[in-house]
């Protein structure tokens, strides 16, 4: 390094700790060599997230939120703004790829028990953002102020009236109104665009802090940090600067291809990232004949129309969400990773993957009796796998986990 | 991930919009680089739909432009209502004598192409047959009595319905439409309609995303972009990693 810029780095670090911040968490954070494509989506998450901001602000710049106006203006943004069409689809498509980069960096971190001691605050953190995430989705998706946007809402914010005693005043005071109106768009839009964005920030950081203070977990679930070298440097650990830095980059450019091919080729992804009945814009006089909710909500809308009682239904819907915060404590493992543990835990794994996917099929159709009886049969798996891991998940783990990472 | 993506593309195949009528829907050619298709296309919207339907989100200025047209053009042959070449397509028709008239203020077009799709958009078009207990004469197979009446009548002539005793599993017979066969010719044969109908519909498709056909243009060029990123950048990782073992 010249010599003037040693010195200004001097300067900065006499006053702020900026070479320690990026060795603490880049150069000299130290990560396991073994990480896999599954640790891609943890930096893509981070990529979709600055994406969704970026695009967010170029889309506030024209966008406006007034019953009257709002649809009009995103078409506005689609065929006037220079670029507007690009800017909207990166983050309608955006919108989508999170929730997808988001289950994947979930399911990473649930077959490699990276929630199991000492990661649980790493998980929680991760479960709290993940419900913000819904809740940015579901307020954000009222703004373009179609059909879906409208009926959507009112579906969902009705599930609040449900609750015995306060449910009704609840929903009038989320609404602002007794329907879905011009004041819930003001109020959802900004909730959308400042409120839970901050939020999330906030946890992203708070998700980070808690994962480089215990270290990152691996796929063959082996504490790196017991066998360190006369530096304190763990054996199995690379920096994360350069190495993981540039082969993220690897998993940026095979995400970026994909997501570009669906800005520029398939924007609607055939009704499921934009729906079409959201190409009309919000009528409240006319009901949609099927009212469905983007597909990285329909698992639990299954759920919620599994349950013959609409406030059970609602109870149901929640718990299926509040289940995956207990997670670290309902394992009873000794083994992290699912290369260790027992045969019963790795069929549960299979049976929740595809009672997962199931229910957000039947999420998206309409209501049929074959329906119901395989979303309450899913319903139950999805419990089931979580209610009853203290008891099957200690069952015939592995005893030769091995102490050190293997070389390839 | 490959089973991710399969499911995505199994989902993607089966299309999410609900067909409405009974009758299946026969799907029209979208090519939104026929320049010629998308003009016959916009005079035939111009000339049947704009007197009842708005089209607002599309400026005249817009599809001259993209459609090859210059602006003289345009204000000669596909503007009749005295609005300036940057306005919208809107119409003087007001939504409180439109209710009136048909029962329903018509609705705008602009994505109609988007929301229902361009098959549901053909077989609609193509669908109008004779039914003299309607208010216009005439009903549609696909949007049963539908407000709307025929009006490409004097192009693709009359249909007469043909119907069919269906019996369904429960074993009660229900008669239901089979088949719609020309009554009164029009100015256009059966082939020629069929044509004017995929030009509209294509038209109509551009219209719904005009950004459309700049992005399918465009994509091509970043994809190789970021193909060649990708292939520096595992150069560029194999590089630093070759020392990890």
């Amino acid at each position: 390094m010249s010599g003037v810029l040693k010195n200004a780095l001097n300067w900065v670090d006499d006053r702020f700790p900026l070479s320690k911040v990026w060795n603490e968490h880049l150069a000299e954070y130290y990560a396991p060599k073994n990480f896999n494509w599954m640790y891609y989506f943890g930096s893509l998450a981070i990529l979709v997230l600055i994406n969704q901001i970026i695009t967010g602000i170029f889309l506030t710049i024209h966008y406006k939120p007034d019953a009257q106006l709002a649809f009009d203006s995103v078409e506005y943004i689609m065929r006037d703004v220079d670029w507007g069409w690009l800017i909207r689809y990166m983050h309608s498509t955006g919108a989508s790829a999170f929730f997808i980069v988001v289950y994947l960096h979930m399911f990473r971190g649930l077959v490699y028990g990276s929630f199991k001691k000492p990661r649980e605050l790493v998980w929680t953190f991760g479960m709290i953002i993940y419900v913000a995430l819904m809740a940015e989705a579901f307020m954000g998706y009222l703004l373009p102020w179609g059909q879906m946007s409208y009926w959507g809402a009112q579906v969902i914010v009705s599930l609040f009236g449900a609750i015995p005693y306060v449910g009704e005043d609840l929903a009038l005071w989320l609404r602002g109104d007794y329907v879905i109106s011009d004041a819930t768009l003001n109020r959802f839009f900004a909730f959308h665009v400042i409120a839970i964005p901050l939020v999330l920030v906030i946890l992203v950081f708070m998700h980070i802090v808690a994962l480089h203070a215990v270290g990152s977990n691996n796929p063959e679930g082996i504490e790196i940090k017991k066998h360190k070298d006369e530096n304190g440097v763990p054996l199995d650990g690379i920096p994360f600067h350069p190495y993981y830095s540039v082969k993220d980059l690897v998993g940026v450019a095979v995400f970026l291809f994909i997501f570009a091919l669906i800005i520029f080729y398939m924007p609607e992804m055939g009704g499921y990232f934009l729906e079409h009945a959201n190409f009309v814009p919000a009528d409240p006089l006319k009901t949609p004949d099927h009212i469905a909710p983007v597909w990285y909500f329909t698992p639990f809308y299954a759920i919620l129309r599994a349950v013959p009682d609409k406030f059970l239904g609602v109870v149901a819907m929640g718990g299926a969400i509040f289940v995956l915060f207990l997670l670290p404590w309902l394992d009873r493992g000794i083994n992290k990773s699912i290369r260790y543990r027992g045969p019963i835990f790795k069929a549960a794994i299979i049976a929740f993957v595809i009672s997962f996917i199931g229910l957000g099929y039947f999420g998206m159709q309409p209501v049929t009796t074959v329906g119901t009886i395989f979303s309450r049969l899913f319903s139950i798996i999805y419990f089931a796998f979580f209610l009853l891991m203290p008891f099957y998940s200690k069952i015939g783990e592995a005893k030769n986990v091995p102490e050190r990472v293997e070389s390839k | 991930m490959k089973k991710l993506i399969i499911i995505l593309l199994v989902l993607c195949s089966s299309s999410a919009i609900a067909a409405g009528g009974g009758i299946p829907l026969q799907s029209a050619t979208i090519d939104l680089g026929n320049k010629a298709s998308l003009q016959r296309g916009a005079k035939y919207f111009v000339n049947y739909c704009l007197s009842c339907h708005s089209a607002k989100q599309l400026r005249y200025s817009r599809m001259g432009e993209d459609l090859a047209i210059s602006p003289e053009l345009v204000e000669l042959n596909l503007m009749f209502t005295g609005e300036k070449i940057f306005d919208g397509m809107t119409i003087a028709m007001r939504a409180k004598d439109a209710e009136k008239w048909f029962g329903v203020n018509p609705p705008d077009l602009s994505l109609t192409a988007r929301s229902r799709g361009a098959d549901w958009l053909y077989t609609y078009l193509k669908s109008f047959y004779i039914d003299e207990s309607r208010p216009f004469g005439v009903n549609n197979a696909l949007f049963p009595s539908v407000g709307m009446p025929h009006v490409l009548a004097d192009l693709q002539g009359l249909q007469r319905a043909v119907y069919k005793d269906v019996e369904s599993d429960d074993g009660t017979v229900r008669t239901v439409i089979d088949k719609l066969v020309i009554a009164e010719p029009g100015r256009m044969n059966e082939k020629e309609f069929d044509a004017a109908m995929n030009d509209l519909v294509n038209f109509m498709t551009y219209m719904g995303e005009p950004a459309k056909m700049e992005r399918e243009r465009l994509g091509g060029k970043v994809l190789f972009f970021i193909f060649i990123m990708l292939i520096i950048f595992y150069f560029l990782k194999k590089e630093y990693w070759k020392d990890i073992h």
